[in-house]
């Protein structure tokens, strides 16, 4: 059963949301990924504020493909999100509270995830056609020189994604790779 | 002797982007049904459905199976026989990708100067893979590749001594290494022998080879087919999310090798392995 949530995350939602929960998600996120990532940690080191108010928020890592015409916005799936690791932390002290991507994350991404209250939940890396048929409107707020790796508000309508890592730190990565490869050397 | 004009080939390698960008190829999707019906895990078969799903979507409405539109890999074969005319060849095929991911909204992944990081905004440079060969044809392979796939790739000099087992073992410790970074399903490519760039070279080339057609050698396609099904009781499944199929396949190029060397490289690709070829 999938259970339908809207954004932005409540805390008394994110402290229910447990690793494994298949969740579709409604309303704002913000994409973001490599090279904007490295640019909101220069801005917070020059003690600047970010192009966008992220407390409360859920970042999306992702550099969607152009739109076509009479299209949102192009194909649209997940980004390896262990390469924001070194960048998540300072991001979640802002209040981030939701992150979507794909792929394990570091123990002080983590770490900080449990002090922080925070989820990670992740999309099918490669589905990027489906995922952008859930997309209802996108357009750039920051860094647009930036292309697709710019920062885009999206609004999207019943997201599909799995809580892969919940607030207290169950990880969903290590938990069904070790009960699959027990029951797959049982055989 | 025969002649082809530049203006043909940029036509070809733009029309090849797009095609393999918005089609899924014949044996990835076939292994995807088959694999749907072996996955052991009810979350893996969910999501074998929807990246088959996604893949009929992408072909339907001809919009990229992945956001991730790859670097444009070129595998060029060119028959002794024929003369270019018109122009620049290089140049025929930067212009053939420009048109491609420009005409068919495909993303541009490539910065200028690996340390600077400045999008070229076109994704050029390709990186293109000369080969003379006999005839009269040319036949151009387009096999655009993922970074995240990519990035999980690796390479090392064996000892002759660590054999066949210790060409396993790296490639296994590779797949391991790559859990759920690499989007499996998994395309395994892996090259043996030659020296340390042919071995990169091989696993590359191993890639567009359809993975429901084995090594012509009895002993590699017998590699091929253990390896995969040990990378198949890992564990990783569908996305890392846990379960049987990790890989849809292993491809195994060999080559010749010094008396000293084994070296082995290992090219993770991705449940969107991409590779369109076209003859002139």
């Amino acid at each position: 059963m999938e259970k339908r949530i809207s954004l932005p995350l409540k805390e008394d939602v994110i402290l229910d949301l447990k690793a494994g929960d298949k969740v579709l998600l409604s309303g704002t996120i913000y994409t973001g990924r490599d090279a904007a990532h490295k640019r909101m940690i220069e801005a917070l080191n020059k003690g600047e504020d970010l192009p966008i108010d992220i407390n409360g928020q859920v970042i999306y890592y992702v550099g969607p493909c152009p739109a076509k015409e009479n299209e949102v916005i192009g194909s649209c799936g997940p980004t390896t999100s262990g390469r924001m690791d070194v960048y998540t932390p300072a991001i979640l002290e802002q209040g981030l509270k939701g992150m979507i991507g794909k792929g394990e994350r570091s123990k002080s991404v983590i770490e900080s995830m449990k002090k922080n209250k925070a989820i990670y939940f992740t999309a099918i890396g490669g589905a990027g056609a489906l995922l952008a048929d859930r997309v209802k409107a996108a357009e750039v707020v920051a860094y647009n020189d930036l292309g697709a790796e710019a920062i885009y508000k999206l609004e999207v309508e019943d997201f599909p994604v799995i809580v892969t890592i919940d607030c207290e730190g169950n990880n969903l990565y290590d938990t069904q790779k070790e009960r699959y490869k027990e029951l797959l050397n049982q055989k | 002797m025969r002649e082809v004009h530049v203006k043909e080939i940029e036509q070809a390698v733009s029309k090849l982007c797009m095609e393999a960008n918005f089609h899924l190829s014949k044996d990835i999707k076939e292994s995807l049904e088959k694999s749907r019906e072996e996955e052991i895990s009810p979350l893996g078969e969910n999501i074998l459905e929807d990246i088959i799903e996604n893949a009929n979507i992408a072909s339907k409405k001809e919009i990229p199976i992945c956001q991730d539109t790859g670097t444009a890999v070129v595998f060029i074969e060119i028959g002794q026989d024929v003369h270019i005319i018109g122009g620049d060849l290089e140049e025929a095929i930067q212009n053939g990708i420009r048109k491609g991911y420009s005409e068919g909204f495909l993303r541009k992944s490539i910065v200028e100067d690996p340390l600077i990081r400045v999008n070229t905004k076109d994704n050029t440079p390709g990186i293109i893979h000369y080969l003379i060969v006999k005839g009269d044809k040319i036949k151009i392979t387009l096999a655009p590749k993922g970074g995240g796939s990519e990035n999980m790739s690796a390479l090392k000099m064996l000892k002759p001594a660590d054999g066949v087992e210790g060409v396993e073992k790296f490639v296994l410790e590779t797949v391991d290494k790559a859990g759920p970074n690499a989007c499996p399903p998994l395309v395994v490519g892996v090259g043996i022998g030659g020296n340390f760039e042919m071995a990169a070279f091989l696993a590359k080339k191993a890639l567009i080879r359809p993975i429901d057609k084995s090594n012509p050698k009895k002993h590699i396609k017998e590699m091929e087919e253990r390896l995969l099904n040990k990378i198949n009781t890992l564990g990783i499944g569908p996305q890392g999310l846990g379960g049987k199929i990790t890989a849809l396949g292993v491809n195994i190029e060999v080559f010749p090798t010094h008396i000293a060397s084994l070296p082995v490289a290992v090219n993770i690709s991705c449940h969107v392995t991409r590779h369109k070829t076209i003859v002139l």
